[in-house]
């Protein structure tokens, strides 16, 4: 018998990791000074206070689902992808590959075409690891690690040596072609005759993220891939008994996963920069992994959780604004709860699970 | 076998001479550069040799790497004394240690994503407290006089610089360095002795294969971790306190800047060996050198970009994982969290 | 054997305080009692018997004699000083040794350096290592106990490797030695080593506990026999004063047939086999060849049995025919289904195409392989057939129909509780087999591979399950049964043949052969008409092309 129901599991046990980590940074905005509440109240006016908060904080969000899908779709392989980084920055040089040098007359034809590029560099980067570690056994956390700096280094060679426009001092790519540009939220709404979120970087891709949320959801749960993909997840032996190749579907679901991630891009690189500049991730792929576990790897959880992240992120930018407390709040912060929600899941569940035993015992055992 | 083992020291000897052949001037300053950014390297593959032997396998030596250099150059500004510095590092890196042990042995939960997490702590802890407390966007003031680890002078130095071969070595390389790149060097032999050579050694690698069969003989698993551990805490803390107060002066933002992964990735390198963790760090040690001396190497038929060089270390370590060039086994029991067999 | 206890002076409680005694033993894990008020008295210099069926708490009993579990309630004496065993390391100084079911020992390691693990003289090894060398040359002297001090364990073989389990406990001056399941992975001969193994040490003045679920060996060897069922200890009796019917009806609390009601096979006209296997040949991954030149036919409506110990072979014949060679590994031969030649390798070769092929597959290890242990039950009804075309719904599954099925698949094998949505490991063993059986079994396949069909089952459902396998032989369908269970394998097999490195070693008809003939053959002996039936101790090492030199 289960120690404790299924819901506590899922809602409780993030939740109380998620007060457990909010509280300790109050801790350290106490301890460096300023006061917690003052720093939430910030964090909340300038993030969800108004539509020009909201619309950063969607458009962070969006980055967070793709990369807290991804992490998710290898989980569910028993792939632990650390990678997201790298394939997201990867994911933004096909990006900017295919709109630099492919005639895209009109952004509903450059959206499709960028889609395939960013999946296509990011599953390609996803590769290699994928392969090693399913015909070699190499172990896919490090491979992935690695191919984040191999990737840092690979795009730094390419932004200063190839794609930099001549004159430039910047280690950057030239400017997309106006027609590529994609519409803001702002433009969406505008065309409905409401005003909101002027100057925000939220672009159609939210819906395109929300979309992703719904698609994964159906291929974990509803289709045989997914069923094969859990399967392996679970137990090799299982996958190789039941006429599953695991080379197969672990390649499959890094490839999905790394796709996912280079699907990132075409928020941050074709729909906010335009252009593709160093270090244009910034810290998005990891932040996955925060995402991906505080949303139990499903991808309803994933949503509300890149929604959480995209506030702290724009909330701490708001913060770094007004106080004196910098942006890496929230690294603390992502930190703290990937440590709750990862690795010190157990502290947290032993004492519910306690808990509901003795309430279990006291109802006279009933059921 | 032996040859195979050896590999990476021949490979090693062979860069170094075909250098001091070609350029021996920059040879010699660019073996000496590499040692100085081996001594980090080789402390953090230590320290994680000594964790992951135990079977707790660590990704967040960067994180306590870094979280070492912060407190050390804090404190080392503070009072003036590297020495108190080194120990503030230990203690900040001891913390860090701390964290990952409660997360990976007594909650037995997910060592890689505690490593993860870890890195981000220390990430954000260290610009937070260092922004607050020097208001230099992250940075600690530059350290000076006693406030830095200084180059000693070995005995003879002087005279025997002149001895040829034997004295550039001498005098160039092995003298004239701080105390903790000795440190780090000790420590290789010092691990090796402790590893094969002691009763904490045998229980350690028994903890890190199979530790139903220290349990069973009625020895703490916990315990040995913890120390295992704890070990690993205080060579990321000299590391760190290194990089902060000895290679450079001062802490700066993410300085640490990917060392612990390149420990990481020498570590497997080393197939968790002390003496090839020597070799491999130097190796790495040799290759970063080399991208800091030629940003762009003009080998005649095709000029190697800095970017390539720093990357090297990464991409020899995915073709080593790959098992190409001999397979690296990690310890059986890493990874796993110990539960008891009813 | 009694000759020996007299020698001990006499067995009764009286005289000389019980090396163990536990009064009122209780432990629970949450809702589940697993141990309820135990009471057991193990005199000194004596071999004394648990035996019960899996679950039954013979183990949880053993983990708190040596530290593992603390007692909810109860006392445990030894040698009459009553004492709180709160860590291994108290057992261990109270003289009490452990041999666990899977060995704890570090497979990299020396055997010295297993040894003296834990129990080192000092900071520094070197001194350890030689007194340790000193002493195992005495014990094995003393107890027939040889092994290579100096040998790495993964390259000894299990016999072998448990010795180093006995000398481990012997060297920390056990005189209490716990055995767990020793017998599982040795032949019969190997066993009867060990049992004298165990009698020398008894008349040595040591105290053996015995843990086992094989009647016969707690009739060979033991003095005393406890019978604990369902977390309790019903029964402690002298062993001469008892029989194996007398003690399986206690063990089970009812009434049981040790042996199956089966009609004589029918099997089809022997023209066309439904599996014909020649030749096949495996060589792993190390360059071992695992299998040597199997040949085996089976034709429909008969089952043909595989008999040996675990690790000749069987497992990876299984794997190969089920689709799926070991990682690595180099097979070669031939395997036809009913007529057709099937790809032994590359392309073609997995499991799902065998499924298509007509065959179906109850795997040795249900929790690895057979099940996925946390999807609910209905998911594991669809396990192996994924692809089913009556579980799919165009693009997606159809979880219903799936549903549906696994819930009429539950009802009609009585699997408990009957509830679906259940995740496989909340169901006991016996009903988690039940599923794996269900689901290969109403498939109907025409040649049905099952390895260790009844491993950690109960009684019961042993029962319902041998039923079922008899039934779909006579529904005219071939049967290949492997089992380490050499009872299982007389009972249900209308032929059996012996496997033994890597090889098939004679065929026997179980009404024309013993256990004794059988045990033979496991050991690889096939002259088998002219060997006493205790020659059997097999080589040294864990693979050797010789066959063993000298009898024990």
């Amino acid at each position: 018998m289960d120690k404790m129901p299924k819901w506590a599991d899922v809602i409780l046990t993030p939740l109380i990791s998620l007060v457990l980590a909010m509280a300790i940074s109050a801790l350290v905005i106490l301890a460096i000074g300023e006061s917690p509440v003052m720093a939430m109240k910030t964090m909340v006016e300038g993030a969800l206070g108004s539509s020009y908060g909201w619309g950063f904080t969607l458009y962070y969000a969006t980055n967070f689902i793709f990369t807290g899908l991804a992490v998710m779709v290898a989980y569910h392989a028993s792939l632990f992808n650390i990678g997201g980084e790298g394939q997201a920055a990867m994911g933004g040089l096909g990006v900017a590959l295919v709109l630099l040098y492919l005639p895209l007359p009109h952004w509903a034809i450059a959206l499709p075409v960028a889609m395939i590029g960013a999946a296509a560099f990011g599953a390609a980067w996803a590769f290699i690891p994928a392969y090693l570690q399913a015909k070699r056994g190499s172990h896919i956390v490090i491979t992935t690690i690695m191919f984040n700096f191999i990737a840092a280094a690979a795009l730094n060679y390419v932004l200063v040596n190839k794609l930099r426009p001549v004159g430039s001092m910047d280690p950057a790519s030239a400017r997309f072609p106006e027609s590529t540009h994609l519409p803001a939220l702002t433009d969406i709404f505008a065309g409905l005759g409401m005003e909101w979120g002027k100057n925000t970087p939220v672009n159609v891709t939210f819906l395109i993220a929300v979309l992703a949320c719904l698609l994964v959801w159906l291929l974990i749960w509803r289709t045989k891939l997914g069923y094969e993909i859990r399967v392996l997840g679970k137990s090799e032996p299982g996958a190789v008994y039941a006429g599953i190749s695991p080379v197969k579907i672990t390649v499959i679901a890094m490839l999905i996963s790394g796709g996912l991630a280079g699907l990132m891009a075409i928020n941050n690189v074709m729909g906010e920069s335009e252009r593709l500049v160093l270090n244009a991730v910034e810290g998005a792929g990891f932040i996955g992994i925060a995402v991906a576990l505080m949303g139990r790897n499903h991808p309803f959880g994933i949503l509300l959780a890149a929604l959480l992240f995209g506030f702290l992120y724009q909330g701490g930018g708001e913060l770094a604004l007004w106080t004196s407390i910098p942006r890496e709040l929230i690294v603390v912060i992502q930190a703290l709860v990937i440590l709750f929600t990862g690795a010190l899941d157990n502290m947290v569940r032993m004492p519910l699970e306690r808990l509901f035993l003795s309430m279990r015992r006291t109802n006279g055992g009933a059921k | 076998m032996k040859l195979k083992d050896s590999l990476i020291a021949l490979i090693v000897l062979a860069i170094c001479l075909i250098w001091a052949f070609v350029d021996g001037n920059a040879a010699s300053q660019g073996i000496g550069s590499a040692m100085r950014l081996m001594t980090p390297l080789l402390l953090a593959c230590l320290a994680g040799l000594y964790s992951e032997r135990a079977g707790v396998f660590d990704i967040g030596l960067e994180g306590k790497m870094l979280m070492a250099a912060f407190s050390a150059a804090s404190v080392a500004y503070l009072t003036g004394s590297a020495w108190l510095g080194l120990l503030a590092g230990i203690g900040g890196s001891l913390a860090l240690s701390l964290v990952h042990g409660l997360a990976s042995i007594t909650f037995r939960g997910n060592q890689l994503i505690a490593g993860v997490a870890i890195n981000f702590l220390a990430s954000g802890l260290t610009v937070l407290v260092g922004q607050n407390a020097f208001g230099l966007g992250g940075r600690t003031p530059a350290l000076t006089g006693a406030g830095r680890f200084q180059p000693i002078n070995l005995p003879f130095a002087e005279t025997l610089r002149d001895v040829p071969v034997i004295g550039p070595i001498y005098s160039g390389l092995i003298s004239g360095n701080t105390i903790l790149v000795y440190v780090a060097l000790l420590m290789v032999p010092v691990t090796w002795w402790v590893l094969f050579r002691t009763r904490f050694g045998l229980r350690l690698r028994a903890v890190g294969e199979n530790p139903a069969s220290v349990d069973t003989a009625g020895v703490s698993v916990t315990r040995l971790r913890y120390a295992a551990v704890a070990i690993c805490g205080i060579l990321c803390g000299i590391a760190g306190a290194y990089l902060a107060t000895g290679l450079s002066a001062g802490f700066v933002k993410e300085m640490t800047a990917g060392r612990g992964f390149i420990a990481l990735a020498a570590l497997i390198f080393a197939k968790w060996r002390p003496w090839q963790a020597l070799f491999a760090t130097f190796l790495f040690g040799l290759l970063e050198a080399i991208a800091n001396l030629y940003p762009n190497l003009d080998l005649g038929i095709i000029t190697i970009p800095s970017m390539f060089m720093n990357a090297l270390p990464y991409i020899l370590t995915v073709i080593i994982l790959a098992g190409f060039v001999g397979r690296a086994v990690p310890p059986r029991a890493g990874g796993e969290p110990y539960v008891k067999e009813r | 054997m009694t000759a020996a206890s007299d020698m001990m002076g006499g067995r009764s409680a009286t005289t000389a305080p019980a090396a163990i005694e536990l009064r009122g033993i209780s432990k629970a894990f949450g809702p589940v009692q697993a141990n309820r008020n135990i009471n057991l008295n193990v005199p000194k210099g004596t071999i004394h018997g648990i035996i019960g069926e899996n679950g039954a708490g013979k183990s949880t009993l053993m983990s708190i004699l040596y530290g593992f579990y603390k007692p909810d309630s109860g006392q445990v004496l030894v040698n009459g000083q009553p004492i709180s065993i709160a860590d291994s390391q108290t057992a261990i100084r109270a003289g009490i040794g452990m041999v666990f079911q899977h060995f704890k020992l570090v497979q990299n390691f020396t055997v010295l350096e297993n040894i003296i693990l834990g129990v080192e003289d000092g900071a520094l090894l070197r001194p350890s290592l030689s007194k340790a060398r000193g002493v195992l040359k005495q014990l094995a002297a003393e107890y027939q106990l040889n092994v290579d001090p100096d040998e790495v364990i993964e390259n000894l073989s299990v016999g072998h490797q448990q010795r180093v389990e006995i000398l481990k406990a012997l060297y920390r001056q056990a005189d209490i030695l716990i055995l767990d399941e020793p017998t599982g992975v040795l032949t019969p001969a190997e066993a009867d080593h060990l049992f004298r193994i165990l009698e020398g040490l008894r008349d040595e003045g040591k105290t053996i506990i015995l843990i086992t679920h094989k009647l016969r060996e707690i009739m060979d060897i033991t003095d005393d026999v406890s019978v604990m069922r369902r977390g309790e200890m019903v029964a402690s009796v002298k062993t001469s004063e008892t029989s194996p019917e007398h003690l399986a009806e206690l063990m089970v609390g009812r009434k049981v047939l040790l042996n199956v009601e089966k009609t004589p096979a029918a099997p089809a006209a022997p023209a066309a086999p439904v599996l014909e296997v020649r030749n096949l040949t495996m060589t792993d991954d190390e360059g071992v060849q695992r299998l040597r030149g199997i040949d085996l036919d089976i034709r429909a409506g008969e089952i043909l049995g595989i008999a040996g110990v675990s690790g000749n072979g069987q497992t990876m014949l299984l794997e190969i025919l089920g689709g799926y060679p070991p990682k690595g590994s180099k097979v070669a031969g031939e395997i036809r289904m009913n007529g057709q030649p099937l790809p032994i390798g590359g392309r073609g070769c997995d499991a799902a195409q065998r499924r298509r092929a007509g065959i179906g597959h109850i795997p040795e290890d249900r929790q690895v392989e057979g099940l996925i242990m946390d999807f609910a039950a209905w998911e594991n009804v669809a396990f192996g057939y994924q692809d089913a075309p009556e579980f799919t719904k165009g693009m997606l599954m159809d979880n219903a129909a799936i549903k549906a099925d696994a819930e009429a698949k539950m009802e009609r094998f009585d699997v408990r509780p009957r509830n679906a949505n259940l995740a496989a490991r909340n169901f006991s063993g016996g009903n988690q087999q039940k599923i794996v059986v269900a689901r290969e079994i109403e498939r109907n396949p025409d040649l049905l591979l099952i390895g260790q069909p009844t491993r950690g089952v109960d009684i019961g459902a042993i029962e319902f399950i041998h039923k079922r396998i008899i039934e779909l032989r006579d529904a005219g369908k071939a049967i290949l049964l492997v089992s380490v269970e050499l009872d299982e394998i007389l009972a249900l097999s209308d032929r059996i043949t012996v496997m033994f490195d890597g090889r098939i070693m004679g065929e026997r008809l179980p009404e024309n052969t013993t256990t004794g003939e059988l045990g033979l053959l496991m050991a690889g002996v096939t002259d088998t008409a002219h060997t006493p039936d205790d020659a059997g101790i097999p080589p040294e090492s864990a693979h050797v092309e010789t066959l063993p030199q000298e009898p024990a």
